[in-house]
């Protein structure tokens, strides 16, 4: 598939989008990572970006919350460019939550929270009501009311994925990207994790999340971006796009998929690698 | 009491522990007032203080041990919260102006212009302040070349190289201009002592400049402590923070340097000891190091008069005995602390 038919097929089967990028091309140093993409996430639903190590999917995200600045085209946050729009103005739309978070020593799980407030503070507006109300709200949903005052660094791995996560829901956007959000967690942490983020897309926040593990993509995501080498492979539902092709395409994986008997979506079995 | 040190360091009410700290402070400036090398006893200092000395005891008190009070003052705010601000910055609890090569930038900067024949008061201090800057973008370019994973104590060996090259190349000068061994010394190891009120009033505007930076900065870079990407998903932007960090530092240094030459250490053991009362968020930290930094310096420069008596030791040489044991041990311990 060509980019420009890819660039026809996204342009209109997603009109509704806030968050797009437009012939995006993002290098590192001279080495170009992704070349003359074109991708919009789909408004009110949850997107899992797929695909092996070194794909560009990390960056494609970070391009996507103007971490990363592209070399050519641009992304468009509510149709202008990310990087003409004042940082704290897209932060009040756009929230991140990377890979590489650090936790100071000693910061409990509300002053973690907190932060997610900076782009609604100035220096004349320090702390304002709507603050304790947007924090109460995300410790309400990040189930984390009887932690709130617990040390980040005396909570379980789940527990303080969940309190980053309330950061960026304290924030107040409508569109929350995460990068590998469970890739450090055990399986009941990657299901407490990923339930949060699937409550959030029912209260209407568009979320982005690069994931590793498919059939967890395939069951908590409405739309799937499959990469390979820097461009999308495939796009669109999950069980329209997983298929044993595909996992063979990007993975040299051979396996057979067969539907959850609970949920219906895709589970992989009989994997075995094979040469591509 | 018990529960207080229970209570981890970032929990502990920084209101109460700040005011004991301004209490230790108003001690510390009264023992500076009443001790000193000279012949005037504690007894008459204090008797001088309620106004019953003679003039030559007045002079002495009023002007000679309230200078120097009021420039420890002075040395230990400023050098205390630019050490706190350069750790946070390049997350490094060894970052320090005086071991970084900082104040040594600053240091040289003024004596080479002392040679070329400047004098007044205000040039000393912007010259000082340049310097820092450029002593400041030296060690942080070296810091950056080594990427993400910068080794603190390879930052620490590079600013040590720096200074002591910076150093050198001011004493060298300064012999050669045929200075005074008393004035070079000054300008290596720093000391509060015979400083006048000019030069202190005429730093006093660019600190006003630095307290507006970090009035400005403070919040963004607490933000930054949680990872650069975090920073920029918040709104901010790492690239300003720095910025606005180096010339807060530069500022800040120079202006001590200018006053006190180049005091080591106290950038060093200031925000620790802060860190272990209150914690690493940096907000936290800027508001003891108010207090702890005059703290240390004005105890510092009251001990530095007695040991020695009747010949006093330069203040320097007292902060590098307080520091270089601080220093080892946060080297030594076995997780350093991450900022």
């Amino acid at each position: 598939m060509t980019v420009t038919t890819l660039h026809q097929q996204t342009s209109t089967h997603f009109m509704k989008s806030r968050l797009s990028a437009d012939n995006l091309t993002l290098k590192h140093g001279k080495v170009s990572i992704i070349e003359h993409l074109t991708v919009s996430l789909p408004e009110g639903k949850v997107t899992a970006i797929v695909g092996p190590n070194g794909c560009g999917k990390s960056t494609l995200l970070n391009g996507l919350s103007r971490v990363h600045s592209p070399s050519t085209g641009a992304v468009l946050l509510d149709g202008k460019d990310i990087h003409s729009l004042p940082s704290k103005e897209v932060a009040r739309r756009l929230a991140l939550l990377p890979q590489d978070t650090l936790a100071p020593d000693g910061i409990t799980i509300e002053e973690l929270i907190r932060f997610g407030r900076h782009p609604h503070q100035s220096l004349l507006k320090q702390w304002a009501m709507d603050d304790q109300e947007a924090i109460q709200y995300a410790l309400h949903a990040a189930d984390l009311i009887g932690l709130k005052d617990r040390l980040l660094d005396t909570l379980s791995g789940g527990q303080r994925q969940r309190a980053w996560i309330a950061m960026s829901i304290a924030q107040e956007t409508p569109l929350l990207l995460l990068d590998e959000p469970t890739s450090a967690l055990d399986l009941g942490h990657q299901i407490e994790v990923f339930e949060l983020i699937r409550d959030l897309s029912r209260q209407g926040k568009t979320l982005a999340m690069v994931v590793h593990d498919l059939p967890s993509a395939c069951r908590y995501s409405d739309h799937i971006i499959a990469m390979k080498k820097g461009e999308i492979i495939t796009q669109g539902s999950p069980k329209d796009v997983m298929t044993k092709e595909l996992v063979r395409e990007l993975y040299g994986v051979e396996c057979d998929l067969i539907p959850d008997p609970m949920t219906g979506s895709p589970i992989l079995i009989n994997m075995k690698r094979v040469r591509n | 009491m018990i529960s207080w040190f229970q209570t981890p360091p970032s929990q502990r009410p920084l209101f109460r522990v700040f005011v004991s700290a301004l209490l230790v402070l108003a001690l510390c400036c009264f023992c500076s007032l009443l001790l000193g090398a000279g012949g005037l006893s504690p007894q008459a200092s204090f008797q001088t203080l309620l106004g019953n000395g003679s003039s030559d005891d007045q002079f002495t008190v009023f002007h000679l041990r309230t200078t120097r009070t009021l420039v420890g003052v002075f040395v230990g705010l400023t050098l205390g919260i630019a050490g706190a601000m350069m750790q946070s910055v390049a997350r490094n609890p060894l970052a320090e102006p005086g071991l970084l090569g900082v104040s040594a930038g600053s240091s040289f900067a003024v004596a080479l212009t002392l040679v070329l024949g400047a004098s007044t008061a205000t040039l000393t201090v912007g010259v000082a302040q340049f310097g820092a800057l450029l002593g400041c973008l030296c060690v942080l370019g070296v810091a950056r070349m080594q990427g993400q994973q910068n080794d603190p104590i390879r930052l620490v060996l590079a600013g040590a190289a720096l200074s002591s090259l910076l150093f050198a190349i001011t004493s060298l000068i300064l012999l050669f201009d045929q200075r005074a061994a008393d004035e070079i010394r000054f300008w290596v190891t720093g000391s509060v002592a015979g400083r006048d009120i000019q030069t202190l009033l005429s730093v006093l505007p660019s600190m006003l400049m630095a307290a507006l930076c970090i009035l400005y900065v403070a919040k963004p870079l607490a933000s930054l402590a949680l990872g650069e990407r975090v920073a920029i998903g918040l709104g901010h932007k790492p690239k300003r923070i720095r910025a606005v960090v180096i010339v807060a530092v530069a500022l800040l240094v120079g202006g001590a340097t200018a006053i006190a030459g180049p005091v080591a250490f106290i950038g060093l053991v200031v925000p620790f000891a802060a860190r272990a009362l209150v914690g690493p968020d940096i907000r936290r930290t800027l508001w003891l190091c108010l207090p702890l930094g005059p703290i240390i310096v004005i105890a510092a420069d009251v001990v530095s008069r007695l040991v020695a008596q009747p010949a006093e030791m330069p203040l320097g040489v007292l902060t590098a005995i307080i520091g270089a044991p601080v220093l080892l041990l946060i080297v030594r311990s076995r997780r350093m602390p991450t900022l």
